[in-house]
């Protein structure tokens, strides 16, 4: 049984549609990553799984109950976490605290959780007693990841987590992205622009272009593929005149 | 002597300015607009603990009766989000203004035709005693004041550092998305705040009620008590009963010393100028938000 399965997916920002028809399917233990430009519909995609936005039409199904306008504390409780876009910590509440308000729909004590998420981002313990808004970027998506983490999710969503962030700091949060999913099996689901680390880091892909999904597969696949690799790993290919070759189409247009 | 006599009772009137400034306050982090219907809360729940505990009432003891009006007040508050303020969830900020001003009429309307608008005067059990220190006469009803705002601070701090719910309002007004994220419920928190100002309303009716007499147009303080809390800084609970109190000291010092109408016109100015200087307030939480 998949963890989640999307079907048929529509969602509207007033008469503006964002998505049109979007199925996408999670299975347990993998991380998938949808990939897709500026306005293609990503956030819209995890912000109506997470239950902030009502869909307009289709299916959710997580662990094989429907989903699909359910309150969005009631999804926590049963499992899906999202970390959202731009982090959105609690600025004036310690780091300690805005991990605990993470365990916030789990009764009783959140102590292994806690060494847990201090045992993947060690930095987070040190400044346990800081307000989470004089954190650095960086340090504020650890915290979003650890926040997440502390709900004993089933399902991780994480909205763009390389957002604002140095190269180098992205290589590190992806790193310990895979080992939560290699190490505590954490089934995820990722949007992301950087398509490169997505693609090494993810199982499986999804591209999304206009509220549609325009391909899909195992990552290899997706890597191999011409317009993958033209339009979203940049590749810029040599032609007999020695430059990029102007406005190639895409071919699944 | 003189002055220390203004200041104990302009301490005492400030403190009730820092406690509906303190409901305007918790409203502003749950709603993010200003309930100007607070000032008329006041008045209804001290009318409410007037007509609980007057003799010519229902004349439940006192002790009884502002703990009972307290509750029937939270209901009021909870009840006036959860019905109303909860369908302009989402409208522009103007829309829960226009709200809460017309909502303040009704209060004062109900108020006024139970109660009449002719002044009546709460019986307490330390109404009119006076203590006489060493020249200084200082009122039962305004040592009161005084203990009981700082007893009431210090629950309500305790309340939001140290409960879970406490812990998930702080976290509701500071990013009400990630609140929803995390699982909190966000509006049935809200629902509470508005109901808990309703409570510390309450608590700022009956002292002002142990001062003098009531009439339903007392609300109209609330008008001064938003003049404090904009000093203090809207959107900060030690800002509003500062700004309370050093309102509640100005007045009186103000009409001792200065000309004819100065007084009244003190928390006015004084806002003005705390704008003009400091737009966010004396004690305010500037958030800079990293990208």
């Amino acid at each position: 049984m998949s963890v989640l399965s999307v079907r048929n997916l529509e969602a509207f920002y007033g008469a503006i549609k964002a998505l049109r028809g979007v199925s996408i399917d999670v299975e347990q233990g993998e991380i998938v990553a949808i990939l897709g430009a500026n306005g293609a519909g990503k956030t819209t995609l995890m912000k109506t799984i997470a239950g902030l936005m009502d869909p307009g039409k289709g299916s959710i199904t997580f662990l094989g109950e429907e989903i699909a306008g359910v309150d969005p504390a009631r999804l926590v409780a049963r499992g899906i976490s999202l970390v959202p876009e731009g982090r959105e910590v609690f600025p004036y509440l310690t780091v300690e605290e805005n991990l605990r308000l993470g365990a916030f729909t789990r009764k009783g004590g959140a102590q292994d959780d806690l060494d847990l998420v201090y045992g993947y981002f060690p930095i987070l313990q040190e400044r346990r007693r800081q307000a989470a808004g004089f954190l650095s970027g960086g340090q504020q998506q650890m915290l979003a990841i650890g926040r997440g983490l502390m709900a004993r999710p089933k399902l991780m969503m994480l909205d763009e987590p390389s957002l604002g962030l140095s190269p180098l700091l992205t290589t590190e949060i992806f790193e310990i992205i895979a080992r939560l999913n290699a190490e505590q099996g954490v089934t995820m689901l990722l949007v992301e622009q950087n398509a490169h680390i997505a693609l090494e880091t993810a199982h499986k892909g999804y591209v999304l272009e206009m509220g549609r999904i325009m391909m899909s597969g195992p990552t290899e696949r997706l890597k191999a593929s011409e317009d993958i690799q033209e339009f979203y790993l940049g590749r810029t290919e040599a032609t007999e005149r020695g430059q990029k070759r102007w406005k190639r189409r895409k071919t699944w247009r | 002597m003189e002055l220390l006599q203004l200041a104990v009772g302009g301490l005492a009137n400030g403190c009730i300015y820092g406690l509906v400034a303190l409901g305007f306050v918790m409203i502003y982090k749950a709603s993010e607009g200003v309930n100007f219907a607070q000032g008329d809360m006041m008045m209804l729940g001290a009318f409410v603990a007037l007509g609980l505990g007057n003799g010519d009432h229902l004349g439940l003891p006192f002790v009884l009766a502002v703990p009972l009006a307290m509750a029937v007040m939270f209901c009021v508050g909870w009840g006036v989000e959860r019905v109303v303020v909860r369908r302009i969830f989402g409208q522009p900020q103007f829309a829960l203004v226009i709200l809460t001003i017309a909502m303040g009429f009704v209060f004062r309307f109900v108020a006024g035709a139970v109660f009449g608008y002719t002044p009546l005067v709460m019986e307490t059990p330390y109404g009119g005693q006076n203590l006489n220190l060493g020249g200084v006469v200082i009122g039962y009803a305004d040592l009161i004041a005084i203990a009981v705002t700082i007893v009431l601070t210090v629950a309500l701090w305790a309340f939001f550092a140290f409960t879970r719910i406490g812990l998930a309002a702080q976290a509701a007004s500071q990013n009400q998305l990630a609140a929803y994220i995390v699982g909190v419920p966000v509006m049935r928190v809200n629902s509470l705040i508005w109901g808990l100002s309703g409570a510390v309303a309450t608590v700022a009716g009956v002292l002002y009620a142990s001062r003098g007499a009531i009439d339903p147009n007392i609300g109209l303080l609330g008008i001064k008590a938003f003049a404090a809390a904009v000093i203090g800084g809207l959107g900060s609970l030690p800002g509003a009963l500062l700004g309370g109190l050093i309102v509640g000291l100005v007045e009186p010092i103000a009409g001792r010393y200065a000309p004819g109408e100065v007084a009244q016109m003190s928390p006015y100015i004084l806002m003005l100028v705390v704008l003009l200087t400091r737009p966010s307030g004396l004690i305010s939480q500037v958030q800079m938000k990293k990208v």
